[in-house]
């Protein structure tokens, strides 16, 4: 499922053991242009029941799940070490995305397999203990490693590695990163409403599409889940011809082998359909993977928007102050301030005052150009690099989601054989009736 | 000389064979067979003289021969109940159905076509219209007519007006096939296919129903008149059985039938969701470009599947289910003829008890009605074992024919279904090596 990785270069600093200010790690022991999973072999092999005692001193049982890492020219020199490997809960896989997330805004940062099963059909079950369930979750966990091991940009950050090679300390490694603070401020902005002037129209539409691709995305899974509630129903009904089958059968003398094979082979088909739609969870948990993501997409659209807003608010800032400098200035007063009112009232102020106040706005103004600098920067990087990675994006998701198509297509199929094979056989046994 | 020694006779009624006066212990003074008998019996040209029932004139036995006779072909007939089409030399169909309408009323009436080398018919081709009245009519006169035999049923006469459409091309259609069904088997049949109702039927010009009254048969009126008052002392253990297996196969039936119209229903919801399914693919391929030919594909396939699924369910319910249903209306009919066959026994028993007891008490010779009804219960139990047989046969070959066409009709679907999401793979896959080889990376 996840991209191999694509050839894309990295700048890494001549410093090796030295960390950028965004987390990643400039190692010379890394490739130029290589992602992690080049270097290294990730999954997540197995999952495992534990119970401990929780953050306020209950007992829980809770899933961990084991990340087996081993160099990757271990893996092609044909040795077979053994891996490297970590228990992690779920809950740290969402901390490390949390930290992602926060770390680079610019990037549609791979999602996490549901934490609650959703978009159910009424045999499936919705409990998270269900070992189905922990297998499909698993398997989702490996993915979203891949996927971030193998992205250019993520691939390099420390706080990755560290998740796949040090259980213990990670944590705690993480929240020294102070984190948490944008993360709360990031939580803040997502749910604010503002009004931005000049967004980049290229955002704007990819917004839009985030929406639809969400609104699509769950919409299908929806109306997959109930037509294989209803397919269920069609093969399981099958399975009465069975026993009736079997009981005709019982009365006649010549009819009777013929009906009491195909009798079996109806019960047969009636048992198909559990396989079948099982199978089938797999498409589901795809189509769930860009459900997902189109949120993550949007989160780009929406710090741009916020970065656009800062900046636009930081250069309406400079502009009423530099406005304000002028007024004191040359006396013009072009428009309405307290000031301006207060001075035609009660006369002006005393050239001190003016100096004193004329002085505290140039400080101020300086500051505004800084901070406009500042934020011009920040909001062109934003969309640069958040350009780059939302059409690295779309590639992939048209990659993906066409082979995920194919797939169902393929799935499809191999259910018109069975099917096909066991009206066939049927057919057989009526036939020697 | 008596032809052969008795068989499957013997089970009329307690007493042992040679006590009674056995329709086959004696000669063979037969009538003159017709010349057309191939492996039919002559005596049918006299009207009235169905199923062996004696002659007046004659003794119980000349006619036996004839009976004789008729029971060697219609055993060889239920070894072989589609008898090959070298031997058959009756031919109907039923088709073309065609609206009427009068100021009185609006019906139906469909084309009934004969082809025949008998010379009870006058020509060898027939062509007439009739509509489901005339066929009630001809199996009422059946009924009348052959009492011991079982008449194949007709497709039900009343239908709720408002509830289900009586001109629409499937309930027409429905009708049609169980009219056809019902004369082939009249016609197939080496007694039923005799009676001269069904010849005034198949070649009258204008069917004058009054026309039946005179060809009442006695035997009909003295078969319909049995006393309801005899009690039936003990069935012969194969009636029984037959009864029994009546019993449980009605109750099958109508299992299956409920399980048909479960997966109908079952089907029919799942339909509704698969278009909806359908539609949701639809919309988002608006929404893409790259992925706009993948997903409408898709959604072209589960509307292909949604055709597919529909033709099936119609199939079932057009053409499954009515011939279940009609099952068991054959079902009853043969019910009915083995109550008439039960009646007609207990009536032989208690005339044969009451003249016993006359006969000790002032030595009154065995009066010849008791005879009469002795030898009707014989000719009774031995029309039905036959018909019985037949009717073993046939179905075994409908219900042959019905499950494996439910078989094919699955089958079918399937096939259809995977056609559809194979040529979509074929598209997905050429579109992707079309893209790899412009890939310029």
């Amino acid at each position: 499922m996840a991209d191999d990785g694509r050839e894309e270069s990295v700048a890494t600093d001549e410093d090796s053991d030295q960390t950028a200010g965004d987390g990643s790690l400039n190692n010379t022991m890394m490739e130029e242009g290589s992602t992690l999973l080049r270097r290294m072999e990730i999954c997540v092999a197995e999952a495992e029941k534990r119970s401990g005692k929780n953050a306020v001193s209950m007992q829980e049982t809770f899933t961990v799940y084991l990340v087996e890492t081993r160099p990757m020219d271990a893996v092609t020199e044909g040795r077979n070490p053994a891996p490297d490997s970590l228990w992690r809960r779920y809950s740290e896989f969402e901390l490390l995305r949390n930290y992602l997330i926060v770390t680079y805004p610019y990037i549609v940062v791979p999602p996490l397999p549901e934490k609650r099963a959703e978009f159910v059909w009424h045999k499936l079950s919705a409990d998270n203990m269900d070992p189905d369930f922990v297998e499909r979750r698993r398997v989702g966990l490996e993915n979203f490693l891949l996927r971030v091991a193998s992205h250019p940009v993520l691939s390099n950050d420390r706080i990755l590695y560290h998740f796949l090679t040090e259980e213990h300390g990670w944590k705690e490694v993480v929240y020294e990163t102070g984190f948490q603070v944008k993360s709360d401020s990031r939580l803040r902005a997502l749910s604010a409403t503002f009004r931005v002037r000049n967004p980049d129209k290229r955002f704007t539409d990819m917004k839009r599409y985030s929406d639809e691709l969400q609104s699509h995305t769950s919409q299908l899974l929806r109306a997959r889940a109930r037509v294989a509630d209803r397919l269920y129903g069609v093969y399981k009904v099958h399975g009465n011809y069975g026993r009736v089958f079997s009981e005709w059968s019982a009365i006649e003398k010549e009819m009777g082998d013929g009906l009491q094979s195909a009798g079996h082979h109806m019960d047969a088909y009636a048992a198909s359909i559990d396989d079948i739609l099982e199978e089938e969870e797999h498409y589901a948990d795809q189509l769930k993977e860009y459900l997902f993501y189109a949120e993550a997409l949007r989160a780009v659209c929406r710090k741009h928007e916020l970065t656009q807003f800062e900046l636009e608010m930081a250069s309406q800032d400079l502009i009423s102050k530099k406005q304000q400098r002028e007024e004191l200035a040359t006396g013009i007063v072009r428009t309405f301030s307290f000031k301006g009112m207060t001075n035609k009232l009660f006369g002006q102020e005393a050239p001190e005052q003016r100096e004193a106040r004329l002085k505290l706005l140039e400080e101020l103004i300086t500051e505004g150009e800084e901070t406009v600098k500042e934020k011009t920067v920040e909001c062109e990087e934003h969309v640069e690099r958040g350009w780059v990675d939302m059409q690295r994006f779309q590639e992939q998701k048209d990659k993906d989601l066409r082979e995920a198509l194919i797939n169902y297509a393929v799935m499809q199929i191999s259910m018109c054989k069975k099917g096909i094979q066991v009206w066939s056989n049927a057919k057989e046994c009526f036939l020697k009736m | 000389m008596s032809v052969g020694a008795p068989r499957g006779l013997a089970s009329s009624g307690q007493k042992p064979i040679t006590e009674i006066l056995h329709p086959l212990s004696a000669a063979e003074e037969p009538l003159s067979p017709g010349p057309d008998v191939t492996i039919r019996v002559g005596g049918e040209k006299d009207l009235g003289l169905t199923n062996g029932t004696p002659v007046e004139s004659s003794s119980p036995s000349s006619a036996s021969f004839n009976r004789l006779q008729l029971d060697d072909d219609s055993e060889a007939d239920a070894r072989d109940p589609y008898a090959s089409t070298e031997t058959r030399d009756l031919f109907v169909t039923v088709d073309d159905p065609k609206k009427h309408v009068s100021t009185m009323e609006t019906y139906i009436t469909y084309r009934v076509s004969t082809k025949t080398t008998r010379i009870e018919f006058d020509l060898p081709e027939y062509c007439v219209r009739r509509r489901y009245q005339d066929f009630d009519w001809l199996r009422m006169k059946l009924e009348d007519s052959q009492p011991t035999h079982l008449i194949p049923p007709l497709p039900e006469k009343f239908v709720m007006k408002g509830v289900v459409d009586r001109f629409s091309e499937e309930f027409v259609e429905t009708r049609m096939k169980a009219l056809d069904k019902f004369l082939k088997r009249v016609a197939d049949h080496p007694v039923l296919s005799f009676n001269p109702h069904l010849n005034a039927f198949l070649s009258a010009k204008d069917l004058n129903k009054r026309q039946g009254l005179a060809l009442l048969s006695k035997v009909g009126e003295s078969v319909k008149q049995v006393a309801g008052g005899y009690k039936l002392r003990a069935r012969p253990l194969e009636f029984c059985a037959m009864g029994e297996y009546l019993d449980t196969f009605t109750q099958k039936l109508g299992t299956i039938d409920r399980i048909a119209q479960r997966i109908l229903k079952e089907q029919s919801e799942y339909l509704t969701e698969l278009r909806e399914y359908g539609t949701v693919y639809s919309s988002w391929a608006g929404s893409e470009e790259e992925l706009q030919r993948p997903l409408e594909g898709v959604a072209g396939c589960v509307t292909t599947c949604c055709g597919a699924m529909e033709d099936l369910s119609e199939n079932m319910s057009q053409d499954f289910l009515p011939v279940l249903r009609e099952y068991v209306l054959y079902i009853e009919s043969m019910k009915n003829v083995l109550r008439k066959r039960d009646q007609s026994q207990a009536e032989y028993e208690g005339r044969l008890e009451a003249a016993i007891l006359r006969k000790q008490e002032d030595r009154t010779p065995m009066p010849v009605e008791v005879e009469k009804c002795q030898d009707k219960v014989e000719c009774f139990n031995a029309d039905l074992k036959a018909d019985w047989e037949r009717w073993q046969g046939n179905k075994r070959q409908d219900f042959k024919q019905l499950l494996t066409g439910m078989a094919d009709k699955n089958i079918n679907y399937y096939e259809k279904c995977q056609a559809a999401w194979e040529s979509l793979i074929t598209l997905l896959q050429d579109k992707q090596t079309e893209d790899k080889s412009s890939d310029t990376n």
